[in-house]
């Protein structure tokens, strides 16, 4: 069995061994937070290890962003969803940094968040909008397929406008909802960074699973890229055997983004 | 002791899933007459003392700034509760 995987070269699972993509991008240092409740900074972590960058672990009640050249703030039920999604996450000691350096006028720092953490930065207001309960009420879990809408990002530059990828999407608060303005202003600035095809999975507004702020720096989404990074383990939406075996990874351009990015300024 | 109460719904316009499953489950307990339910969220804020227009006016900052989220909810009412 494993000599057929090496045959097709297809690469172990978190197989961290392995010389990176481009020994430049190891000297990317991405932070990850964790909040009481996080659920998906590990699979964070490894994402940017596995796209070639050095993750830094970050603690929520640390003002200290560590020198990091960019921050993912990841998935979960930070604080068990108490008082909304996100909210008391959002006032907490590190988010204070990140804002700050988010918002900075030179060199503003790029910051990611998926889902829980999307909802984080709708609360502390770097993005616009709010994410309410999904309008069918339950929560979901499926292979979702998102078109990228805006590969002009610090996170969407590697791939191309209008591309296709298949992601995991798990929620329960995870409708998209802002005003007739906000949303007229999103879609005019080309601020919809990932939009839902074929299904939309829980009511969001103009089919919206992820916007950006003005500059592009800030992005959140709904659906996990970190959970798509790996070849076998991502969703695969063709083929079988090893062909299979090879999908599923779509997630991993996110990551790459912006270590190329930062690397490329 | 005394108690400052807030209370805070979704914004007319946002859809309340929460309110609509309760007011499907009405008619299954007999009762057939109301047409919609909103859900909110009642807080009650204990201080020391009396309610002053001090500390109202606190009550109402916390409710704009950390109760509430203006996006989707308003603060639909902030008053001292007589026990």
């Amino acid at each position: 069995m494993a000599e057929s995987l090496a045959a097709h070269e297809v690469p172990l699972v978190g197989d961290f061994s392995q010389a990176t993509p481009d020994g430049a991008l190891a000297g990317v240092r991405v932070g990850v937070i964790t909040f009481p409740g996080t659920l998906d900074d590990r699979d964070a972590s490894r994402a940017i290890r596995l796209a070639g960058g050095t993750p830094v672990p970050l603690w929520h009640d640390e003002a200290n962003l560590h020198d990091v050249d960019a921050v993912i703030v990841p998935g979960g039920f930070s604080y068990g969803d108490y008082l909304r999604a996100g909210a008391i996450a959002a006032k907490a000691a590190v988010m204070s940094k990140v804002v700050e350096a988010a918002q900075a006028s030179e060199n503003p720092l790029p910051v990611l968040g998926i889902c829980n953490g999307f909802q984080i930065l709708t609360e502390t207001h770097l993005l616009p909008g709010s994410m309410i309960k999904n309008d069918h009420r339950k929560f979901i879990c499926r292979d979702q397929t998102l078109r990228i809408e805006n590969n002009q990002t610090f996170w969407t530059s590697d791939f191309e406008a209008g591309q296709d990828i298949v992601v995991p999407l798990k929620n329960q608060d995870g409708q998209y909802v802002a005003d007739a303005k906000t949303l007229e202003a999103l879609e005019a600035e080309n601020r919809v960074v990932f939009r839902y095809v074929d299904v939309n999975p829980n009511g969001s507004r103009n089919d919206i699973a992820g916007i950006s702020n003005e500059r592009g720096n800030v992005v959140g989404l709904m659906p996990h890229p970190e959970h798509a990074v790996e070849p076998g383990f991502g969703p695969s939406s063709s083929g079988f055997g090893t062909v299979a075996l090879r999908g599923g990874a779509d997630g991993l351009g996110v990551f790459t983004s912006v270590l190329n990015k930062l690397v490329g300024a | 002791m005394a108690r400052i109460v807030v209370d805070v719904m979704l914004k007319p316009e946002i859809l309340d899933p929460q309110g609509k499953a309760i007011a499907n489950e009405l008619p299954r307990i007999g009762l057939s007459n109301f047409t919609d339910v909103r859900q909110g969220k009642r807080f009650e804020l204990t201080i020391e003392g009396a309610v002053t227009e001090e500390l109202l006016a606190q009550a109402r900052q916390a409710a704009e700034e950390l109760l509430s989220n203006p996006v989707i909810e308003d603060v639909v009412n902030v008053e001292a509760l007589e026990d």
